[in-house]
């Protein structure tokens, strides 16, 4: 192939990946942003969304599509009451202090990760894409469902969007962020929007998951890159900024896509790492993020 | 603290290092061999404990400062043919370097900042090692070769690899380190330690220099991983790449916070309860990973000063 169909190829790739990192992301960023403790299971929160889909689509047999569509629904609503259960019996009663929560969330993922790997079993089992139609181009044949991934991503991004800036819900959510102990006072039930928020970060990866089961199959190990990747959006986007945290997805996706096409993806990530903790370290409120608080 | 007589401490000290040498002859082979390795972790739990304990500073990536001295030793007698004792001290030169690079860098942060860009130093650190693997061996990890692991004292060579050797070398190594840390936390430097835990911007108020001191916590603690690290690989042969995963990051906060942190001997009774609570847990199940998920859980929420922090809150104030 040559290198200009070689390069767009990875630039559809590497979309791909920037949609399902955006929404994994977003997920973490929202947590962060508005309950300021760092989530580290939230990898493990996407692993399940998409250990569920594949229980949830060969259990139900029948055309792909049914299996897929019930996931994509089921899924996001199981991984979200796990998440409320867990911010509600764990995080609520350690009062959101960063160090503890961090301790907490560590338990929580070996938790989930070895209850996985318990009645999951350590093979990577893919699900059946809902449809499997190919976009002929000129040069290569691509996936259409690849491409719907990209825009189901726009869609969700986007009402994520409207919800926080349009809706009750997200003034609600915004004023806690802003100041707790005034939306407090405001009669604002703080302790439920920050359950909900939590749930929500991890609706968003299950969704995330389910997206990309068809294209890379479910594991029980699965949930590492995806925290790691969501870290470095996060903390390139500005810790809680939301604007950011999509600007840096899509860079971070695309870039990963077309470098670990063209480099070792072992040295690729090695840098990428190396560059986010220097932007950590130099530049703490990220590189488009406005200052904190 | 100041007017309890100092003899009571080195007492305590003394007879623990006294029982464990004791425990030597008494204990059957496999509870020998596995307290053996207990007293080396113990030594990596006491080196966060240092940081983590007593200046307040959460690391998630404590594992690199291990798997420097881990690699530093191994590294030395695999390509360079080293005997054991250069080795270990490449291992702690590593180690010091290492960890005076990542304090400069990572204190310019703080809090959950912090924790971030020390996993991501860590996870760095552990990339390169995968990647370099034709030096590193990947992650296969290397055999230290036993006629390295010799240590010769006067005329007498002591092999490493002999069980009554490894024994008490781990717990001349432990006991050094104990006694250094008992020393350094009821120093001078270890008060102005706890004042910065405590109270960061009073204690720079009152005239100290936090960021140097803070380093130099981060310098002593990381050294003292990176020779945990060392007498690792010379006294167990294995130079592995998992010694450095996330997982030996978070293995030592667990210890330190099960025993307790900033207590002196916190870190051996976490290293040994939870060595032993998994040991025994991966007799019934494989999925050892879960009790330490479900001890986490429950440290932070019901326990959160650890075995000896509630014995010295309850009964023992003079604890160190």
């Amino acid at each position: 192939m040559a290198f200009g169909p070689h390069l767009l190829l990875a630039t559809l790739e590497g979309l791909v990946s920037a949609a399902v990192l955006s929404l994994t992301a977003l997920g973490l960023s929202l947590v962060f942003g508005v309950m300021r403790i760092v989530n580290v299971a939230h990898g493990e929160f996407f692993m399940l969304g998409a250990v569920l889909a594949w229980a949830i689509a060969s259990t139900l047999g029948g055309h792909p599509a049914l299996g897929f569509f019930a996931a994509l629904v089921l899924s996001p609503l199981i991984v979200g009451a796990i998440a409320w259960a867990s911010e509600r019996l764990v995080l609520s009663r350690l009062n959101y202090d960063p160090e503890a929560t961090i301790v907490a969330t560590i338990g929580l993922l070996y938790i989930i990760q070895q209850l996985a790997l318990t009645f999951y079993g350590p093979e990577a089992r893919p699900v059946a894409p809902p449809f499997s139609y190919r976009l002929s181009l000129p040069w290569f044949g691509y996936s259409a469902y690849k491409l719907s991934v990209v825009a189901a991503a726009i869609v969700l991004l986007l009402s994520v969007w409207l919800v926080l800036t349009r809706t009750k819900i997200g003034l609600v959510m915004r004023a806690t962020q802003y100041d707790r102990e005034t939306a407090q006072a405001f009669a604002i039930p703080v302790e439920r929007v920050y359950a909900g928020v939590f749930a929500l970060g991890a609706m968003l990866a299950a969704i995330a998951a389910v997206l990309i089961v068809p294209i890379s199959q479910a594991h029980y190990l699965m949930g590492q890159d995806p925290l790691l990747l969501s870290f470095i959006v996060v903390i390139i986007g500005g810790l809680g900024s939301l604007r950011g945290t999509l600007v840096a997805a899509l860079l971070i996706g695309l870039s990963d896509g077309i470098v670990s096409m063209f480099f070792s993806p072992t040295l690729a990530k090695m840098i990428a790492t190396l560059l986010v903790a220097m932007v950590l370290v130099f530049r703490p409120q990220g590189l488009f993020g406005a200052t904190q608080r | 603290m100041r007017d309890i007589a100092p003899a009571r401490f080195y007492a305590l000290h003394l007879a623990v290092i006294a029982v464990l040498f004791a425990l030597n002859f008494l204990l059957p082979a496999y509870h020998h061999g596995l307290m053996a390795r207990i007293l080396v972790l113990a030594v990596f739990a006491m080196g966060y404990n240092m940081l983590f304990g007593y200046a307040g500073l959460l690391s998630l990536g404590h594992s690199m400062f291990f798997a420097a001295g881990l690699y530093g030793a191994g590294l030395a007698v695999v390509h360079l043919g080293w005997g054991a004792p250069p080795a270990f001290a490449a291992g702690l030169a590593c180690g010091a370097v290492l960890s005076l690079v990542i304090g400069l860098l990572s204190l310019r942060t703080s809090g959950v900042a912090f924790m971030i860009v020390t996993m991501m130093f860590a996870q760095v650190f552990y990339l390169a090692i995968l990647y370099f693997a034709p030096w590193t061996g990947g992650d296969q990890g290397l055999v230290v070769p036993r006629q390295a692991r010799v240590l010769t004292i006067g005329d007498q060579p002591f092999d490493l690899a002999d069980p009554q050797v490894r024994y008490l070398t781990a717990l001349a190594l432990f006991a050094a380190v104990l006694l250094a840390c008992l020393a350094l936390v009821r120093s001078r430097y270890g008060r102005v330690l706890v004042a910065i835990r405590e109270n960061e911007e009073r204690t720079t108020m009152l005239g100290y220099d936090t960021f140097s001191n803070k380093l130099a916590a981060v310098v002593v603690s990381g050294t003292i991983c990176a020779a945990a690290g060392a007498a690792y690989a010379l006294l167990f042969g294995y130079v592995g790449s998992n010694f450095a995963g996330v997982q030996y990051s978070i293995l030592p906060l667990l210890w330190v916070l099960v025993g307790g942190a900033a207590t002196t001997l916190g870190p051996l009774l976490g290293t040994l309860t939870m060595y032993y609570v998994i040991d025994v847990a991966s007799g019934y199940t494989t999925a050892y990973l879960l009790v330490v998920g479900v001890v986490l859980i429950l440290l932070v929420l019901f326990f959160p000063k650890g075995i000896l922090g509630s014995v010295r809150q309850r009964w023992l104030g003079w604890l160190p």
